[in-house]
């Protein structure tokens, strides 16, 4: 090749990686600035920021949005929080779901819609992540971000070799030191995902959070799925809800958090303050290994056929059919269990109620669909807009 | 631990943008279209670290 025409090659192939580089760009600087609305409930009477909890956190990708709902009557506080692993949306759906609907007729609530910013902002491209979902509202499409179950690693790098938690010094895996719910109780000198979680604790002991509940999704080939997982303070109130819930709703499992297993909220959280912790578990199918095409579509629906074959085979710990697992069905579960679990709350601990109005159980979100109970932004005042 | 992260988050972006400016003059002097194609390639994932976008 004369070095005229290799000169030409060069420069084409500069030009194609320029142009891939400028669309790829894009993409992933949308995605990472991309703001979800949430529109003010009538029952939210404060939005603070998590960095009001902890300095540091100001101004960074982790200072989420506290929203605190008030009744005004004396009763508990109880702590709401989704998107601790943002590639689970039932978890932030309901949480914004709350935020947007509840009002309290005694007790406080407070919710936080995304737990960790930074993971909810990063996708994972190399398992064909969608970038976005949208749910179908009756006043058209909502957006929300995709996100990882990691912390970006723009935010947080280098992972160490082995990521040591604190205060247990149980080993982990070293990208754990970006995985929200593998850094409870969190620490004030750490990584940001380490302080995230350290602000959070500040927000459990200074607002005296009664309970506490983290919304989470699993794969079907994991054997904590559909289930409540709950500290040893709140196994009674975990296995009443299992009973009922399985007796009148839909089927839900309980298990106890292991003492020796740390990092985790059901675990830590329980531990290092005065609140009882819980971890709720929706099947999402999305996650399993075996799963087939990966997009929004599998995303949302739950349908997948090659998860469905692995359940003939056994390999499963949750059934599944062609019917799938809808997120409709995974954020109905999620709000009944929440209602239930902070009913029984107030019935093992009188004078310390929370009663929550408003909030749809599993029948009607699976009736109406999740984004019925989402509020139109356009429609509401711009001081009741929030950005998530 | 947070402060040598930080110093090490530092140095990685100036290696990221050493191994861009290796790259790049590997491009220029290569005689080889594949090389020069593969080299091409291998840019991306390092500007858009540099530049904070992934």
């Amino acid at each position: 090749m004369t070095d005229r025409n290799l000169l030409i090659v060069k420069l084409v192939s500069l030009a194609l990686v320029a142009v891939a580089l400028v669309i790829a760009g894009i993409q992933f600087h949308d995605h990472r600035n991309y703001q979800e609305e949430v529109v003010k409930g009538p029952g939210v009477t404060q939005v603070k920021k998590l960095s009001d909890y902890f300095e540091p956190l100001k101004g960074s990708i982790n200072d989420c949005n506290i929203y605190i709902i008030d009744s005004g009557v004396p009763g508990g506080t109880a702590f709401l929080i989704g998107s601790s692993h943002p590639e689970e949306p039932a978890g932030n759906l309901t949480a914004q779901l709350f935020v947007e609907n509840a009002k309290l007729a005694k007790g406080r609530l407070i919710v936080a819609i995304r737990a960790n910013q930074s993971a909810s902002r990063v996708s994972r491209p190399g398992d064909a992540y969608p970038l976005y979902y949208t749910i179908e509202t009756p006043w058209g499409e909502k957006k929300f971000r995709m996100g990882d179950r990691w912390s970006s690693p723009l935010d947080s790098w280098p992972d160490p070799e082995v990521y040591v938690n604190y205060p247990s010094g149980q080993l982990l895996a070293y990208m754990d030191v970006r995985n929200f719910n593998r850094t409870w109780p969190g620490r004030a000198n750490g990584m940001i995902t380490e302080q995230t979680n350290y602000a959070f604790m500040n927000v459990i002991k200074e607002e005296g959070v009664d309970i506490f509940i983290d919304l989470h999704e699993a794969e079907l080939e994991y054997p904590v799925i559909s289930t409540i997982v709950a500290h040893q303070k709140g196994a009674d109130i975990a296995g009443m809800a299992s009973m009922l819930l399985t007796s009148t709703e839909f089927r839900i499992g309980m298990e106890y958090s292991p003492k020796s297993l740390h990092g985790l909220s059901h675990r830590e959280v329980g531990d290092h303050s005065d609140a009882v912790s819980i971890l709720l578990e929706a099947p999402e199918p999305f996650l399993d290994r075996v799963r087939g095409i990966t997009d929004e579509k599998l995303l949302l629906t739950g349908q997948d056929e090659f998860v469905v074959m692995a359940g003939k085979y056994g390999l499963l710990y949750e059934k599944i059919d062609e019917k799938g697992w809808p997120i409709d069905v995974r954020v109905g579960r999620h709000c009944s269990t929440v209602l239930m679990i902070f009913e029984l709350w107030g019935d093992f601990n009188p004078g310390k109620e929370v009663v929550i109005q408003q909030v749809p159980r599993y029948d009607e979100v699976v009736q109406n669909g999740t984004g019925y109970y989402f509020r139109d932004p356009s429609k509401a005042k711009t001081e009741d807009i929030y950005y998530e | 631990m947070a402060i040598l992260n930080s110093i090490i988050s530092v140095c990685y972006y100036l290696i990221s943008a050493f191994v861009v400016f290796v790259l790049a003059k590997s491009i220029i002097k290569t005689k080889n279209v594949q090389d020069a194609i593969l080299y091409s390639v291998m840019l991306m994932p390092f500007i858009l670290r540099i530049l904070r976008i992934k």
